[in-house]
């Protein structure tokens, strides 16, 4: 099935065909680092700017944004409603050109290209949509060849290359069917195709599951990851689910007000954000402090009451509960929750210990470091029920 | 009805079976590139040409504003030119056509503006030039509209070719106004009437079953 996929989505000659892994190495889980000195699958940002003039006045959508995406990442793009997702990710196929500053494809600097030159581009970058964007007048199978239809490939070609992006996405047997009849996922399943089936090395996609409900989220995210680990196609996507880029990517930008605000990969900016639009953005998934404490926190402490500490993990080894065994005071856990991302342990605990502790018992607080930074919330007093 | 009546009526249904098909079939073949041009040459279109949209879209108010039967009389010069005569049914053609294709062109140009952007955007991102967006994008999935629209405009003209028929243009309507009208011959006033009712009828109903058929994908 893999090799199949390989063989009909390779297009023989050209540097993708060329970049491809042999598919006997296809299912390795990590896409595989591009060699020294070749540069496909990736795309640069150099101080890209882009400002809309509209009725109302010029709008900076992006201000000086600087970044690398590296190939075979699957790189998220989050960021308030109007932060310039969008208007980003459109600069790489130049559905938007930017104003100032050069994108730079497979090392590329792609704003000097002709119309030829901007038709091959795009026949190297997929695309996926909120909204599927299917053609309602053509039938799933017209859809998914028409990118090999204008691109002039010989009728007897198109028809198994069709058929094994159809495979890939598992809609072979919707093949006649019109975008009309099909569910939300099927729809974007069909639009994965369309955007597969010309073999890109980039995968762009636009809030493509928005409009999903959760389950088929969860289906349309696997295909995807499956996609970058077997073709190791470089996906860039943009959406407002934090768990989606939890889920799959790599590394995520945050962008605000144009601007980069901070980068790097999920298990860093998801374990330790530093911007505060960053924190804003993953509020939904970070727990506070639960009511019935926070009605009762103080900031001094009380005579036998408890101080509440928070242990921040980012990024270290799972942490050790041993530690805490050996603790003489008591150590109480109100809340916790710790999350793998890329083999990291990265998420918060939040623990009680005696309210007079940690400043005389010195141990205590060191061994907590040990899990992870420790930051202390406030005190409650002893009836607040903790222990 | 005597024998020569209905031979009459029979001629007259051809005559403006003819008026109407042919014009219909100019104003498709001119009108679609028309819609085309004031969809795609505005602002933000695929071929932007402001100035020329602008020119263009007035000319075709221009035609729009002139009631037809005006229009059949101020053409006259020109339809002697392309005609080479202001009598019959291929005179009446020219104003005809000239009459339904601005008319039909404003209404595909509904339906193509309708087509949403983002098919376009998706379009563009697999690499369609921008003679595939026309062809694969902007007329298919406007057809279902761009086909009831045609149904409009050949109904209208059925009811503007009976008007060219009062001018000498033969046709139903040339058969109404010079028996039933001027000789008060009732009987042939009514069956030109039901003749021209079942033709709008059978016109809307094939328009209709095309577009439930274009739409039911
Ligand atoms: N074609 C346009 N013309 C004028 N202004 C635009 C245009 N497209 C986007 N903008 C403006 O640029 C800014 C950034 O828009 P963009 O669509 O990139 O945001 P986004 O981060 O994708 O937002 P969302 O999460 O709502 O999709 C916004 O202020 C928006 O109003
Ligand atoms: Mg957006």
């Amino acid at each position: 099935m893999v090799g199949l996929i390989f063989d009909s989505l390779r297009d023989p000659g050209t540097p993708v065909a060329a970049r491809r892994q042999a598919p006997g190495a296809a299912t390795a889980a990590r896409p595989p680092a591009p060699a020294p000195g070749r540069e496909a699958g990736t795309v640069r940002f150099e101080s890209v700017s882009k400002t809309y003039r509209s009725a109302a006045g010029p709008v900076q959508a992006l201000d000086r944004v600087d970044l690398a995406i590296p190939a075979g990442a699957i790189f998220g793009i989050i960021g308030r409603s109007g932060a310039g997702k969008s208007s980003l990710l459109r600069t790489v196929n130049r559905l938007e050109a930017p104003t100032s500053g050069r994108v730079l494809v497979d090392g590329a600097p792609i704003d000097a290209l002709d119309t030829d030159g901007l038709v091959a581009l795009r026949r190297r970058i997929g695309m996926i949509f909120q909204h599927f964007n299917l053609l309602a007048a053509k039938t799933v199978r017209q859809n998914v060849a028409l990118p090999l239809t204008v691109a002039g490939v010989p009728r007897r070609d198109i028809g198994p290359r069709v058929a094994e992006a159809l495979r890939l996405v598992g809609l072979e047997d919707k093949a006649d069917t019109y975008p009309s009849r099909l569910s939300g996922g099927q729809k974007q399943r069909v639009g994965i195709a369309r955007a597969l089936v010309s073999d890109p090395e980039i995968l762009l996609c636009d809030e493509a599951t928005s409009a999903l409900d959760p389950e088929t989220t969860l289906a349309i995210l696997d295909l995807l990851r499956d996609i970058n680990r077997r073709l190791g196609i470089t996906i860039i996507l943009i959406t407002h689910e934090m768990s989606v880029i939890r889920e799959i990517c790599s590394d995520v930008v945050v962008l605000e007000g144009g601007r980069v605000v901070e980068t790097g990969p999920v298990w860093r900016v998801f374990g330790a954000p530093e911007h505060p639009t960053t924190r804003a953005l993953l509020e939904p998934l970070t727990r506070g402090l639960p009511s019935d404490l926070a009605a009762r926190l103080q900031p001094q402490p009380a005579p036998g009451g408890w101080a509440i500490l928070r242990i921040t993990c980012s990024g270290q080894a799972a942490p050790d509960l041993s530690g805490l065994a050996e603790a003489g005071a008591p150590v109480r856990l109100l809340q916790a929750g710790i999350e793998r991302i890329q083999g990291r342990a990265v998420g918060r605990m939040l623990v009680a210990v005696p309210a007079e502790d940690p400043a005389e018992d010195p141990s205590t607080e060191a061994r907590l470091r040990a899990l992870g930074d420790v930051e202390r919330v406030g005190y409650v007093p002893a009836d607040a029920a903790v222990g | 009805m005597s024998p020569q009546m209905i031979e009459r009526l029979w001629q007259a249904f051809l005559d403006t079976a003819l008026m109407v098909g042919v014009s219909a079939g100019i104003a498709v073949l001119a009108g679609i590139p028309l819609a085309l041009f004031l969809v795609t040459s505005g602002p933000g279109g695929i071929f932007p040409a402001p100035t020329a949209n602008r020119v263009v879209g007035t000319v075709v108010n221009g035609f729009r504003a002139v009631p037809f039967i005006v229009l059949l009389v101020a053409l006259i010069p020109f339809t002697r030119l392309v005609a080479g005569t202001t009598i019959g049914v291929w005179a009446a053609i020219v104003p005809l056509s000239v009459s339904a294709t601005p008319f039909f062109a404003r209404i595909a140009e509904v339906s193509l503006r309708e087509v949403d952007a983002g098919l376009i955007e998706a379009a563009q991102s697999i690499g369609c030039r921008r003679r595939h967006i026309l062809a694969h994008v902007l007329l298919p999935e406007a057809l279902p509209g761009i086909v009831a629209g045609f149904t409009i405009t050949v109904v209208a003209m059925i009811g503007a070719s009976a008007m060219a028929g009062a001018v000498g243009a033969g046709g139903l309507g040339d058969v109404a106004i010079r028996y039933g009208y001027q000789r008060f011959d009732t009987t042939v006033m009514v069956v030109v009437i039901a003749i021209l009712i079942a033709l709008v009828c059978v016109v809307q109903f094939a328009g209709d079953t095309a577009v439930r058929r274009l739409r039911a994908r």
